[in-house]
């Protein structure tokens, strides 16, 4: 495909950019009140496309769906249900929430937002430049707006120069979207690439399989017309291209409670808390990775100098863990690993496919990382704090602080899911035990497993380092899975196809 | 080593009995599926997984779809699991200790009466395996508790005692933690049994079924060359036209089948499916069964299958007079995970038996493609996908992983001197 044929136009622009410039945020979650209201609304709502513009734009506008928000807009049934299981059965479903470690004080009986009465129908996103955010939104949400929608809550962002609140860099690695669709998916790849199919970000195109991922397909009719049609099936029209998925939840952070405990594990020495700091993330909070910078070029790493020295690594050199922790949370989160180890030619290859000549406790544990990238499009809440400043007690009501973690995937259950599920919240993640994400990680006891607050810091021909007891950082206030449209698709939605 | 085999109790269930059986069943659990944690298969010391299964006629549509005249199977009930030493003997152990409940449960089958000699009744209901996959040959259920208390009380003693071994080279901690583990054994704070001496006469079968298969396959080989043209020839015109069926399933059937996973970080899988029709199919998978029940008893015996590692155990079960087989397994992590290490580790292996399966995504050369069409693999699984009603786990908490590094950190403090390399190795494990 040309650049020319790439469907820009289509596509909402949180795909394409984070909106880095747009420097406040606020994030609407809405239910239907009126459908016809809402439907005209959402008809004239300039949202934005992921088109490059001469100038950068000054505010951007997107929306995502829920489920049950389709439904209120009036979208039939079996087109619902062309959507994935996930999407259709929602966030809370329980056994979903055993999966995703939403259980004890993160369980969705104790959210703010996202179950029953307070599942929202959609997410309004309002991005602007400094000091334009509450003109946007007044332009934007006069009579129409108060006559079409419920405002269940709004979520506010706020912006700590590119830090996440413990303190850490954030938003430094990101997988690189094949947007040209040059890169061929069809395996065996044995080196890490950081370039990933279109499909696994955007419906309707060919995915890390070579394949695509469930969508509604529908007759041509209509009310269907405008849609553009269907990759795999041209005579149907296709509702899920130039959409995704896209994933909110509102993580509480406890900044002190994360300084108070590690500079206690330091024994008050705050250098070294740092370090221990560093080890849980993987990277030193100016977002240097402690994983060596590799030589080789990586596909899908910009050759700059800035992006070599953040990005340019695996772990492959530092199988134990001695620099970066296997348990650290950017290792957890990409273990930066490849379909088969150690780069086999295709003897090897065939050995090892054979489940021969990999011994090693951990060789060829973890799953190949190209099948379960996201795109992170997260934005902190709350006032800052300063690492020094957290070793204080919280002042009476505190405001609150954390993430909206955002990310965008076309198959949540093999992408957001499984890195929830098998290497965050797994007590068991390559290997090790009784210990889960020390960022992210819940601390909730698994049957068998009473223990899940470790964290293990292995040492060069030594025995290993070892804190326990770690307590929740994080807590969850809400959720859900949404539905991003691409643009026609949302004209189809609001009914102005007909 | 004590070897570790299967057993599978299957008897067809009284059609007016079944709400009661399934009452009985769901009043053995203390969550959906998963059996009390005080009850009676924790007694057997020699249990490593046990369920209890409900085989609901699923494959009727597949029938249909493949334009087969209809057959009308019973509903079965299957009590399965897989034990150290013999599986007659664990029978009749458990006849022995736990009669009351089984004849209660056995009593909703079909010719199951008052007077009904239960060991008997169990031995006659035995179903085979056409293929059997255990974990790890010779581990035990007593090794596997007892080396899990090893490593969490070598655990304990190193955070404990972190500023005096912190600074140890590698077999200066060895020899440490070695001490350390003689005297809490001398003070019978632990319990490292010795494993028992192989049975001579397990030893000699298997010896020969190493030699025997490869031998008879040897002998038959012209014959086989012939016959497997013909079928790879028959084969790749049937993949290419065989119906696919992988539609997406009902959000209530895959719902319900979550409901019962990942209470633990094992979770079992049952799935029953039809064969598809013919001679050449029926006898591909018959073959490709052979083969793996031969690669699992003498190839894959230390903690892989092919490249998986997260499979406890697992079987092929013909029914009905090979028409429909059923695959049961115990595996680490959930279903989404499983899948995806299938798929993406041993995607031909599913293919070459799978694909011989009514509706199975289609393959290429019997071992490319099928599973890699994801979606579609992933909801064919599903579809066959039956829940499990009672499930137990001898080992809550601890994965196939989890044994395998307890085992080789006992392996460590048992062996005498360590070279440095050995010591670097053993103690980055624990
Ligand atoms: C409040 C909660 C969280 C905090 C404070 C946090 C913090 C961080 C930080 C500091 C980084 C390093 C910066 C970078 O590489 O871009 C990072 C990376 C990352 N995080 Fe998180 N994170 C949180 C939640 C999550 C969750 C819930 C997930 C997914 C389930 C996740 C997935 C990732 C991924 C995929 C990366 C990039 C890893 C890489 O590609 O090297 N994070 N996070």
């Amino acid at each position: 495909m040309t650049r020319s044929q790439i469907e820009y136009d289509d596509t909402q622009g949180l795909v394409r950019f984070g909106f880095g410039a747009l420097t406040e945020a606020c994030y609407v979650l809405a239910r239907v009140r009126s459908v016809a209201a809402a439907r005209s609304w959402l008809h004239l709502a300039p949202v934005t496309s992921a088109v490059e513009l001469d100038q950068a734009p000054a505010t951007a506008l997107q929306v995502a769906f829920t489920a049950p928000g389709l439904a209120a807009l009036g979208v039939a049934p079996s087109v619902i249900a062309g959507f994935s299981h996930e999407f259709v059965s929602g966030m809370t479903e329980p056994s979903r929430s055993r999966r995703l470690g939403d259980v004890g004080s993160d369980a969705p009986a104790q959210w703010e937002w996202g179950t029953s009465t307070t599942v929202p129908h959609l997410v309004v996103m309002f991005f602007a430049k400094a000091q334009r955010l509450e003109g946007l939104m007044k332009d934007l949400m006069g009579s129409g707006w108060n006559e079409a929608f419920d405002e269940l809550q709004r979520l506010h962002t706020g912006d700590l120069e590119g830090h996440e609140p413990f303190g850490f860099r954030d938003g430094i690695s990101q997988p690189e979207i094949d947007w040209e669709q040059s890169y061929e998916p069809l395996g065996p790849h044995v080196t890490y690439g950081n370039r990933v199919a279109l499909g696994e970000f955007l419906l309707g195109y060919r995915n890390e399989y070579g394949k695509y991922t469930d969508r509604p397909l529908i007759d041509a009719d209509a009310a269907s017309e405008g849609l553009p049609s269907a990759e795999d099936a041209p005579n149907k029209k296709d509702v899920g291209r130039n959409g995704t998925y896209f994933v909110l939840r509102q993580l509480r952070q406890d900044v002190r409670g994360f300084w108070q405990f590690i500079v206690n594990q330091a024994g008050g020495n705050f250098a070294q808390a740092e370090m221990i700091g560093a080890a849980m993330v993987g990277r030193g909070a100016n977002g240097d990775p402690l994983a060596a910078i590799q030589a080789e070029k990586i596909a899908g790493i910009e050759q700059e100098p800035e992006v070599i020295a953040r990005n340019q690594f695996t772990f492959d050199a530092d199988a134990l863990g001695v620099r970066c922790p296997i348990g650290a949370h950017i290792r957890r989160t990409n273990p930066r690993n490849t379909d088969y180890v150690g780069r086999p030619d295709a003897l090897k290859r065939l050995i090892a496919m054979l489940g021969f000549g990999q011994n090693g406790l951990r060789d060829d544990l973890t799953s190949s990382v190209r099948f379960h990238r996201i795109l992170r499009r997260g934005r902190e809440y709350g006032p800052g704090l300063s690492p020094q400043d957290a070793l204080a007690p919280a002042p009476p009501g505190e405001a609150e602080r954390g993430l909206h973690f955002a990310c965008l995937n076309a198959n949540i259950s093999r992408q957001f899911e499984f890195l929830q599920n098998a290497w965050t919240m797994n007590s068991k993640f390559s290997a090790l035990t009784g210990e889960n994400d020390p960022v992210v990680g819940n601390r909730q006891a698994i049957t068998g497993c009473p223990v899940t607050g470790r964290f293990t810091i292995p040492a060069s021909g030594r025995l290993r380092r070892r804190m326990s007891g770690l307590p929740p950082f994080v807590t969850v206030r809400g959720g859900a899975y949404f539905f991003l449209p691409g643009l026609r698709a949302l004209r189809y939605f609001t009914g102005a196809m007909r | 080593m004590t070897p570790q085999s299967s057993f599978m109790v299957l008897g067809a269930i009284d059609r007016g009995r079944e709400a009661e059986l399934r009452r009985l069943l769901a009043s053995m659990n203390d969550a959906p599926g998963q059996v009390d944690a005080g009850n009676a298969f924790r007694d057997f010391e020699n249990l490593h997984f046990a369920r209890l299964l409900i085989i609901e006629d699923t494959t009727r549509e597949d029938i249909e779809a493949y334009g087969l005249p209809p057959r009308s199977y019973p509903t079965y009930l299957a009590f399965l699991g897989d034990v150290d030493g013999d599986g007659d003997e664990f029978l009749e152990d458990a006849a022995r200790r736990a009669s009351k409940g089984l004849r209660e449960i056995f009593a909703c089958c079909e010719g199951f009466i008052e007077s009904t000699d239960l060991v008997a009744w169990m031995k006659a209901h035995r179903t085979p395996s056409a293929a059997d996959y255990v974990n790890w040959r010779g581990r035990t259920v007593r090794s596997a508790r007892e080396n899990a208390a090893l490593y969490e009380r070598l655990q304990r003693y190193i955070d404990d005692n972190a500023g005096a071994l912190a600074d140890l080279p590698p077999q200066a901690a060895h020899a440490t933690l070695q001490q350390f583990v003689q005297a809490e054994q001398s003070a019978g704070r632990l319990a490292l049994t010795p494993e028992n001496p192989t049975p001579f006469g397990w030893t000699i079968a298997n010896l020969l079924h190493l030699i025997g298969v490869p031998l008879v396959l040897l002998l038959a080989s012209p014959l086989l060359l012939i016959i497997g043209a013909v079928f790879l020839v028959r084969l790749r015109s049937l993949e290419k036209s065989d119906l696919e069926l992988c539609q997406r399933v009902e959000q209530s059937h895959s719902d319900a089948l979550a409901l019962i996973e990942d209470h633990d970080v094992t979770n079992q899988f049952s799935a029953l499916g039809g064969v598809k029709p013919g001679v050449v199919r029926l006898w591909t998978l018959s073959f490709v069964l052979l083969i793996i029940d031969y690669a699992a008893r003498h190839l894959y015996t230390r903690g892989r299958l092919a490249r998986v590692r997260t499979i406890h155990f697992a079987r092929w079960v013909w029914l009905d007079n090979r028409r429909r087989v059923i695959f049961l397994s115990n595996y680490d992590g959930s279903l989404e995970s499983y899948m995806d290490d299938f798929i993406n580790k041993v995607g031909f292996g599913l293919n070459v038996v799978f694909g011989n399966g009514m509706g199975y995504p289609r393959t290429n050369w019997l071992l490319i493609d099928g599973c890699k069409d994801e979606r579609k693999f992933k909801e064919y699984l599903r579809r066959h996908q039956l829940p499990t009603q009672v499930w137990y786990k001898a080992y809550p908490g601890l994965t196939a992983v989890d044994l395998e590094r307890n085992a080789r950190i006992r392996e460590g403090i048992e062996s005498r001197a360590m070279s440095e390399a050995e010591a670097r190795e053993w103690i980055a494990k624990l």
